[in-house]
């Protein structure tokens, strides 16, 4: 007897296929790396690579959702653009309704129980999406929040996933370190943490950064380039 | 957030007299008024009166309106002093001379009371409802601009239907002390002084001549209560007693309730 057909049967022993198997397509999609630092957070992700007619610049896996806060993801692109643009409207009405920016943790809620509603209604499948929330509250508080298709949403000091997430967060467990002052430290962990799973180096990592009261910024490939050769030099003096 | 969204399942069922014809097609089917609205349900919470042309005694029936009154509130350094008068009146009789128009809305939001008294009554209790939950989901206390807005939101759902209500939510919050006007017509106003009533412009006179912003907590206090008797004083609608609170950065205090006829001797007594 198949219980993976309907999202809204349960198997005997506890599981919601759907939900199991859309953690699988998230699996599937290209690494996303999260950092939350002491005054700036860091998205990068691996850039998957493109044809030689493609345009670069549509294919864009980092979207800010307020200017406070914004989001990577990994899985179905497709399902991921319908919570971004579902969000992006959800942060202007709370700016709305309640005269403030929404905080990180209320629109990672939001975006969890949209995704959560779609685990438990008839006819539609869950997102396949994971994704990688930062930004900052308006007291200046970063936030690091990762959300999965099941709807369940936990607060991280830095996180990764996608294909090879496993590696990437052994990664970031060694070489976390509490209170990173400076945000150099910051975003050369997250690159570092991208190097490890991503070939062909720096030519294949986006990354973009937000610090406090500031907008977010991508940052430009020579920047990138930058920090890859001084990540390589310290590897170097260190062997 | 219209009504029936914010009272879901947990609600009584309040349906509005159905073969009225409303002009902008609020009918039955329209407006999502919770389960088992049916026509010919006899519940009514807004005035039948105005809206039909054959009701010729329609202004009459009128339920009370607190339009008769007399209420205050200014910013100063040290908060928000909220200060009212107790009478009610239907035409030309007193119904009553202790009617409470302030409602606490929670430890650290008050609202005040003119136009309809069950209207006031009844929304300002739904938005404390409203900021309890969002104090449950969101950690932390709701700002006195989000409550403002919440109140006038609900409301201006029901613009046009015979809602009135004046009323002036003032709290303490993570920006310091917060005074908003809402009122029925879907007006919601900021600022550091408001008088609404029949009584008002007496009001007004007197706290416009002694409002400093470097007020003690007690000459603001006096200022207030010396308002409302002003008020009370020339205005026949209002009257009764001074119901004086002060919104500081803990929450409200009940500062004190006064008659009206022992301030009058209070105040003429050094004259004589």
């Amino acid at each position: 007897m198949s219980y993976d057909r309907a999202i809204t049967v349960f198997s005997p022993d506890g599981h919601l296929f759907q939900v199991d198997y859309a953690q699988e397509a998230v699996k599937k999609g290209s690494t996303a790396v999260g950092v939350r630092g002491k005054n700036v957070v860091v998205l990068g992700v691996e850039k998957k690579i493109v044809a030689k007619l493609q345009e670069d610049r549509t294919v864009r896996k980092i979207c800010s959702l307020d200017d406070n806060v914004f989001m990577a993801f990994a899985g179905l692109t497709a399902d991921a653009r319908i919570i971004v643009n579902r969000a992006r409207v959800e942060c202007q009405s709370h700016r709305l309704t309640v005269e403030d920016p929404a905080t990180v943790e209320y629109i990672t809620r939001y975006i969890s129980s949209i995704k959560q509603r779609y685990t438990q209604s008839n006819g539609r499948r869950p997102f396949g999406i994971s994704s990688l929330i930062v930004g900052f509250d308006f007291d200046g508080t970063p936030h690091l929040y990762q959300t999965d298709p099941s709807g369940t949403y936990h607060a991280w000091k830095a996180n990764a996933i996608g294909r090879s997430a496993k590696t990437v967060r052994e990664f970031l467990e060694k070489n976390y370190k509490e209170d990173m002052e400076s945000d150099t430290d910051t975003i050369k962990l997250a690159i570092r943490a991208l190097l490890e799973v991503v070939q062909s180096g720096g030519k294949n990592i986006e990354l973009a950064i937000m610090k406090r009261d500031e907008s977010m910024k991508m940052l430009a490939q020579e920047e990138i380039e930058e920090y890859v050769t001084a990540i390589e030099t310290e590897k170097q003096k260190k062997t | 957030m219209a009504l029936s969204s914010v009272l879901q399942s947990e609600s009584a069922d309040f349906s509005f007299n159905i073969d009225r014809s409303f002009s902008f097609g609020c009918g039955f089917g329209q407006t999502d008024l919770g389960f088992g609205a049916a026509p010919g349900d006899r519940l009514n919470f807004a005035i039948k009166a105005s809206l039909g042309p054959d009701d010729k005694d329609g202004p009459e029936r009128k339920i009370e309106f607190l339009h008769g009154t007399t209420t205050l509130a200014f910013k100063f350094q040290h908060g928000v002093i909220v200060a009212v008068d107790s009478r009610a009146t239907a035409g030309a009789y007193i119904a009553s001379q202790t009617v409470k128009k302030v409602i606490e809305i929670n430890p650290y939001l008050l609202g005040t009371m003119a136009g309809g008294a069950a209207d006031c009554s009844f929304w300002e209790r739904l938005l404390a409802r409203q900021c309890r939950v969002y104090e449950l989901r969101n950690k932390e206390r709701i700002s006195v601009a989000a409550a403002s807005k919440l109140l006038a939101n609900m409301v201006y759902q029901y613009k046009g239907m015979g809602l009135s209500m004046g009323t002036m939510v003032c709290g303490w919050d993570k920006r310091g002390p917060g005074l908003y006007y809402v009122d029925s017509e879907g007006n919601r106003v900021c600022g550091d002084l408001f008088a609404v009533g029949s009584g008002s412009m007496y009001a007004y006179g007197v706290v416009d001549s002694g409002l400093r912003q470097d007020l003690s907590v007690e000459e603001a206090c006096e200022l207030g209560r010396r308002a409302i008797y002003q008020a009370t004083y020339r205005d026949a609608y209002s009257g009764g007693q001074v119901n004086l609170y002060h919104v500081h950065s803990e929450g409200w205090t009940r500062v004190s309730q006064e008659d009206v006829l022992k301030l009058h001797h209070q105040y003429q007594e050094p004259k004589k």
